[in-house]
């Protein structure tokens, strides 16, 4: 964090100096671990078994906050006899079909609940409607579902489960966590993760010495979590601990996701991603989602704040085509284009090279230099018609055609590459008004101090001429193909001599209005009658009574520690998510220490620092009638609003592709066989699509072969420096302070190697080999794992060809496998090899590759099996 | 200047005068330092901004001086980043008005060696001609006998530093037009 979120870590350090203890877990000693009471450095790639280990201690000691876990999750409700754990199924969950690489849900249900049509998510749904083709539900899951909600959990059955608050009986979800975590024990951990178990026992202990009634526990991690086959169930790992500890919904408590980009929060929220809408709306599933009320039906919860999902989904249909949506033509939602299975980015690059897609817009990113397996973006691009680049400077991934490292080894030739490519100068923050949402869902607006030089442009600018100039071209057009981009609402006002969209106006239409053209104050005044305009629900209040709230700027010192008047965060400017756990379940704080939100007796209303995560008037004593909907139907003691039960969730009944709880696997290319289950790896891991010569996959473990990829590699960021490079490696300043790729290794692997420090290494896995300087440090700590002397090499990945400092991309030697539920790739552990010296030249350098499959036995079979 | 206001002027008086016993603090100031203005002073006006790198969203004050921007410093105001930036946030007013931004549109045509520079209305007119063209091409009423009403001839990827209100364009534009295929960084 104080490396790549340096100003956010300020307040770590406040904390530090008031008591708190900082437990920093990293392959990598950091500035952070510098300043942290316990650095605890692991195996890249195994951190499932070690928070799994913690997950163990704490329910094998009685550490967890019982009230807390009774009253506010769903620890004490029953299974049905049909599920089976990974203890009992030697790593696999019950409901695995091998042939189809995917997971049935039908047995990881709640006992008590009417299992029939609509159970569990929409894939289910399609398959319970009749659906006995298994390609067309695989298809439906590998669309990313599990990701849709994304501000809560998926659909349940209707009813109410059978539960046992005592926590005792042996099929309450309590019971199957502690059989779960069972053999996640010290021993376990320090075998996986080389962690030794003195360490591993004080973290523990400052855990659950730092949890309660009186203190809490924040975790924060980067986004390079989420960067592994098994990235969500990390994150689910975290979430599992921290409900068991109390630490959710409460001050110095929950999980936060520390983003590296201005506004990656905001991305999802209002998402240019495949498989959702504005507000996690999920994309409409060509199987299934043929008309409006089968899209409700199979996508709303009947509970909680997604049972409102048709108002939603109607209030965005009318922001996207106005007075042409209306209740008679299902308000235009066959306008929206279908998905039929994963859409991602990865998908993309494949569907380049077979020629298939043609045109490719890149929007101040750079894939040549950022993405998994940066090589085949490289391919991919130079395999279609036409590719538009709006950067600041000539990145990568604008003159990959023209000095590419596949242009040096002949594997490309310029003239050859048919690619028309456009790079279209982009405009800075400085020079266009709009808001950017961080890493803690607060958005904030930036103004436009001057207007941009040259022909440099803001992407609104683009993308609104854009449209208006192919509207333009397609006008009068009969076509029924052209009739949803010519009924789109494509009006905004403009202003100045560049005729620059007024961003406040797009704001309005993401919060949206009512029938009057009134600004909304609260997605709870949705309707799902066509009479309100909402682009983004979860938005709606950022331009309450017509103010930009994003833009308020009441300085902190004049204004309370939440500082609610700073910005607006979602939903309805809350600070911290389903604070109503902040209290106990009578509505008083868990502690004086710990008060953040409370039910005012004497005025029947929440009130406190924070605005309150629950309905205002809701008493905590109040229970649903039988017959209660949405979120009247969720009681007063059911903090988690956007949850279909209201609860925090130990087990996932559905929503996720692989697995109600999380399990220990080793990452794709690993030198280590799984110590805990004869499954290696994610049996569901998304690899298959992503059969190519140049991305192949390592043997691992006791494979024959293995012994060529002997050290664990991860990539990471540098202080200086950001992602990709595109906004850092054109700045002379920056470029000095970082000038130069390099890998870190510890002496011992230096001694090991013959490596110099400041001099150069080649580092080679299956899909490509790369040059560094070497940086000789004990920073990198060599681990003992499984009896064995393991070592790791560090990566920053920010480099190119192009800039102030080059070098080459750490990208180029990750593969494509991809975590199954949300299709990240795995790039922050991965096996290679490191040798003295620089790398070949020409074709050798590709020489140098295939000599290593060759002798690993590679070929397309090498890490696809189950 | 006078004899007096000479002697007033010597560090060593001042030192003792004005309660800087050690020389370390303002008697230590020469003539010259006086004199010195921060960039910032003469700016015509401050404008409220946000820091474009990473997801803390450290607040910036951007200084204009006729029409151009002169200084990015951190906001003192806000209660996320109390005035502080890191390398990168004190770098962005090289990443706005620096030597390697570039402003003119450029084209390389199918199978060229080099880049041309074209006007950026020429460019507007060519891209939107090949998005009708490809959308045309790939597209698709029915996938394996389902109708998706979709085309799966462009694709995007957008960087995670745009603004909501541009993400919110390019989902409802490229939506409208058929396509799925609408990446983030967020997925990367
Ligand atoms: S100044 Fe640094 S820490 Fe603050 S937002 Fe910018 S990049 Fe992030």
């Amino acid at each position: 964090m104080a490396e790549c979120h340096p100003v956010g870590f300020q307040w770590v350090m406040e904390a530090k100096a008031r008591g708190a203890k900082l437990i920093h877990v990293d392959p990598r000693f950091t500035r952070t671990s510098a300043l942290a009471d316990i650095h605890v450095p692991l195996r890249a790639g195994t951190d499932i078994a070690f928070l799994g280990g913690i997950i163990n201690y704490v329910l094998q000691n009685d550490k967890y906050f019982r009230e807390y876990v009774v009253a506010y999750t769903n620890a004490p409700v029953i299974l049905t006899e049909d599920f089976a754990d990974t203890e009992d199924l030697d790593g696999v969950f019950s409901g695995f079909d091998p042939e189809h690489r995917s997971y049935d849900f039908h047995t990881w249900q709640y006992q008590g609940l009417a299992v029939q049509a609509a159970s569990g998510e929409r894939d289910q749904e399609y398959e319970d409607r009749g659906g006995q083709d298994r390609e067309r539900v695989s298809a439906v899951r590998e669309a990313g579902r599990g990701e849709a909600h994304g501000s809560g959990g998926a659909k349940i059955p209707s009813g109410s489960p059978d539960t046992d608050e005592t926590l005792s009986h042996p099929r309450c979800i309590f019971q199957v966590l502690k059989r779960h975590f069972a053999r996640y024990t010290p021993q376990t951990v320090e075998d996986i993760c080389g962690i030794p178990q003195e360490t591993f026992r004080q973290v523990c202990e400052l855990l659950t010495e730092n949890s309660g009634r009186d203190r809490t526990t924040a975790f924060a991690y980067a986004v390079g979590w989420t960067q592994h086959t098994v990235g969500v169930q990390y994150i689910r790992t975290a979430a599992i601990l921290q409900t068991l500890l109390g630490n959710i919904g409460r001050p110095g408590g929950g999980i936060m996701a520390l983003r590296g980009h201005a506004s990656i929060q905001g991305s999802t929220d209002i998402p240019t991603l495949f498989n959702l809408l504005p507000g996690y709306l999920p994309m409409p599933h060509a199987y299934g989602n043929q008309t409006l009320d089968t899209f409700i039906e199979a996508e709303s919860t009947e509970k909680g704040y997604w049972a409102n999902m048709r108002a939603y989904m109607v209030s965005l249909l009318k922001a996207y085509w106005g007075a042409k949506a209306t209740p008679e033509n299902d308000f235009c939602f066959d306008y929206l284009p279908r998905l039929t299975g994963s859409h991602s980015t990865y998908e993309t690059v494949m569907a380049q090279l077979a020629g298939d897609c043609k045109g490719y817009f890149l929007y101040g990113e750079n894939p040549a230099v950022g993405s998994a397996n940066a090589k085949m973006q490289r391919l991919g691009m130079a395999s279609l018609d036409w590719l538009v680049v709006l950067d600041f400077s000539l990145i990568e991934s604008a003159t990959w055609w023209k000095d590419g490292p596949e242009i040096e080894t002949g594997e490309l030739r310029t003239e050859d590459i048919g690619t028309e490519v456009f790079f279209m100068p982009a405009a800075a923050h400085t020079e266009k008004a709009g808001s950017y949402t961080n890493t803690q869902r607060l958005l904030q607006w930036h103004h436009q101090a001057v207007e941009s030089p040259g022909d440099a442009r803001s992407d609104l600018w683009f993308t609104f001429h854009l449209g208006r100039k192919i509207r333009e071209k397609l006008a009068g057009s009969t076509d029924e193909m052209d009739r949803p981009i010519l009924d789109l609402t494509w009006d905004y006002p403009t202003q100045g001599r560049l005729a620059e969209p007024d961003a406040e106006a797009v704001l309005a239409e993401i919060n949206g209005w009512d029938s009057n053209g009134r600004p909304l104050a609260s997605y709870e005044q949705l309707n799902s009658d066509g009479s309100t305009v909402c682009g983004c629900w979860i938005y709606c209040g950022v331009y309450a009574n017509g103010v930009n709230q994003a833009a308020r700027r009441r300085p902190a010192g004049e204004q309370n520690w939440v500082a609610n008047e700073w910005g607006w965060a979602w939903p309805a400017n809350r600070r911290i998510l389903y604070n109503r756990a902040s209290a106990d379940p009578d509505g008083k704080p868990w502690s004086e220490r710990k008060a953040l939100v409370w039910w005012d007796q004497e005025k029947a209303m929440w009130a406190g620092h924070d605005v309150p995560d629950f309905s205002a008037a809701k008493s905590p004593h109040y229970r649903p009638p039988a017959a209660a909907r949405g979120a009247e139907a969720l009681s007063g003691i059911d903090p988690f609003v956007m949850q279909a039960d209201g609860k925090a969730w130990l087990f996932v009944p559905v929503g996720l592709t692989d697995g109600p709880l999380p399990a220990h696997y080793e990452p794709q290319d690993s030198p280590f066989r799984n110590r805990l289950y004869t499954q290696q790896r994610n049996p569901v891991r998304q690899v298959l699509p992503f059969r190519h010569p140049d991305n192949r996959l390592q043997p691992s473990g006791d494979q024959p072969g293995s012994e060529l990829f002997p050290y664990v590699a991860t990539t990471y960021r540098l202080t200086e420096h950001h992602t990709a490079g595109g906004m850092t490696r054109w700045l002379p300043y920056l470029a000095e302070l970082q000038p130069e790729f390099f890998c870190e290794v510890s002496p011992e692997l230096a001694a090991q190697r013959g490596l110099e420090h400041l001099g150069w290494a080649t580092v080679i896995t299956a899909r490509n080999v790369v040059e560094c300087r070497v940086l000789v440090t004990d920073r990198m700590t060599p681990l003992t794992v499984q009896g064995r002397r393991m070592h790791q090499v560090g990566l920053p990945y920010h480099w190119g060809v192009a800039g102030y400092t080059t070098g080459d991309s750490a990208n180029d030697l990750t593969g494509m496998s991809l975590d199954p539920n949300v299709h990240i790739q795995e790039v922050k552990a991965f096996a290679c090899d490191i040798q003295p010296g620089r790398r070949p030249r020409g074709p050798a350098r590709a020489e140098l590759v295939a000599s290593y499959q060759r002798r690993a036995g590679i070929t397309e079979q090498t890490g696809m099996e189950i | 200047m006078g004899v007096r206001s000479w002697i007033e002027e010597w560090p060593v008086l001042r030192q003792v005068a004005d309660s800087d016993p050690l020389g370390r603090g303002a008697a230590a100031k020469s003539g010259a330092s006086k004199h010195l203005a921060p960039r910032v002073a003469t700016a015509d006006k401050v404008v409220k901004s946000i820091c474009p790198y990473c997801a803390v969203g450290c607040g910036q004050n951007v200084y204009v001086k006729e029409g151009k921007v002169v200084q990015i410093e951190g906001d003192p105001q806000s209660p996320v980043s109390r005035g502080r930036l890191c390398p990168k946030g004190s770098a962005s007013l090289q990443l706005t008005t620096g030597p390697a931004r570039r402003h003119q549109v450029m084209y390389r045509r199918p199978h060229a060696t080099e880049w041309e520079v074209i006007p950026l209305e020429q460019a507007m007119d060519m891209i939107a001609d090949r998005v009708i063209k490809s959308r045309r091409g790939r597209w698709q009423w029915e996938a394996n006998g389902t109708r998706v009403r979709r085309t799966m001839g462009i694709a995007t990827l957008g960087g995670a530093t745009l603004d909501n209100e541009e993400n919110y364009l390019i989902k409802k534009l490229f939506t409208a037009l058929g396509a799925i295929q609408i990446e983030n960084q967020a997925r990367v």
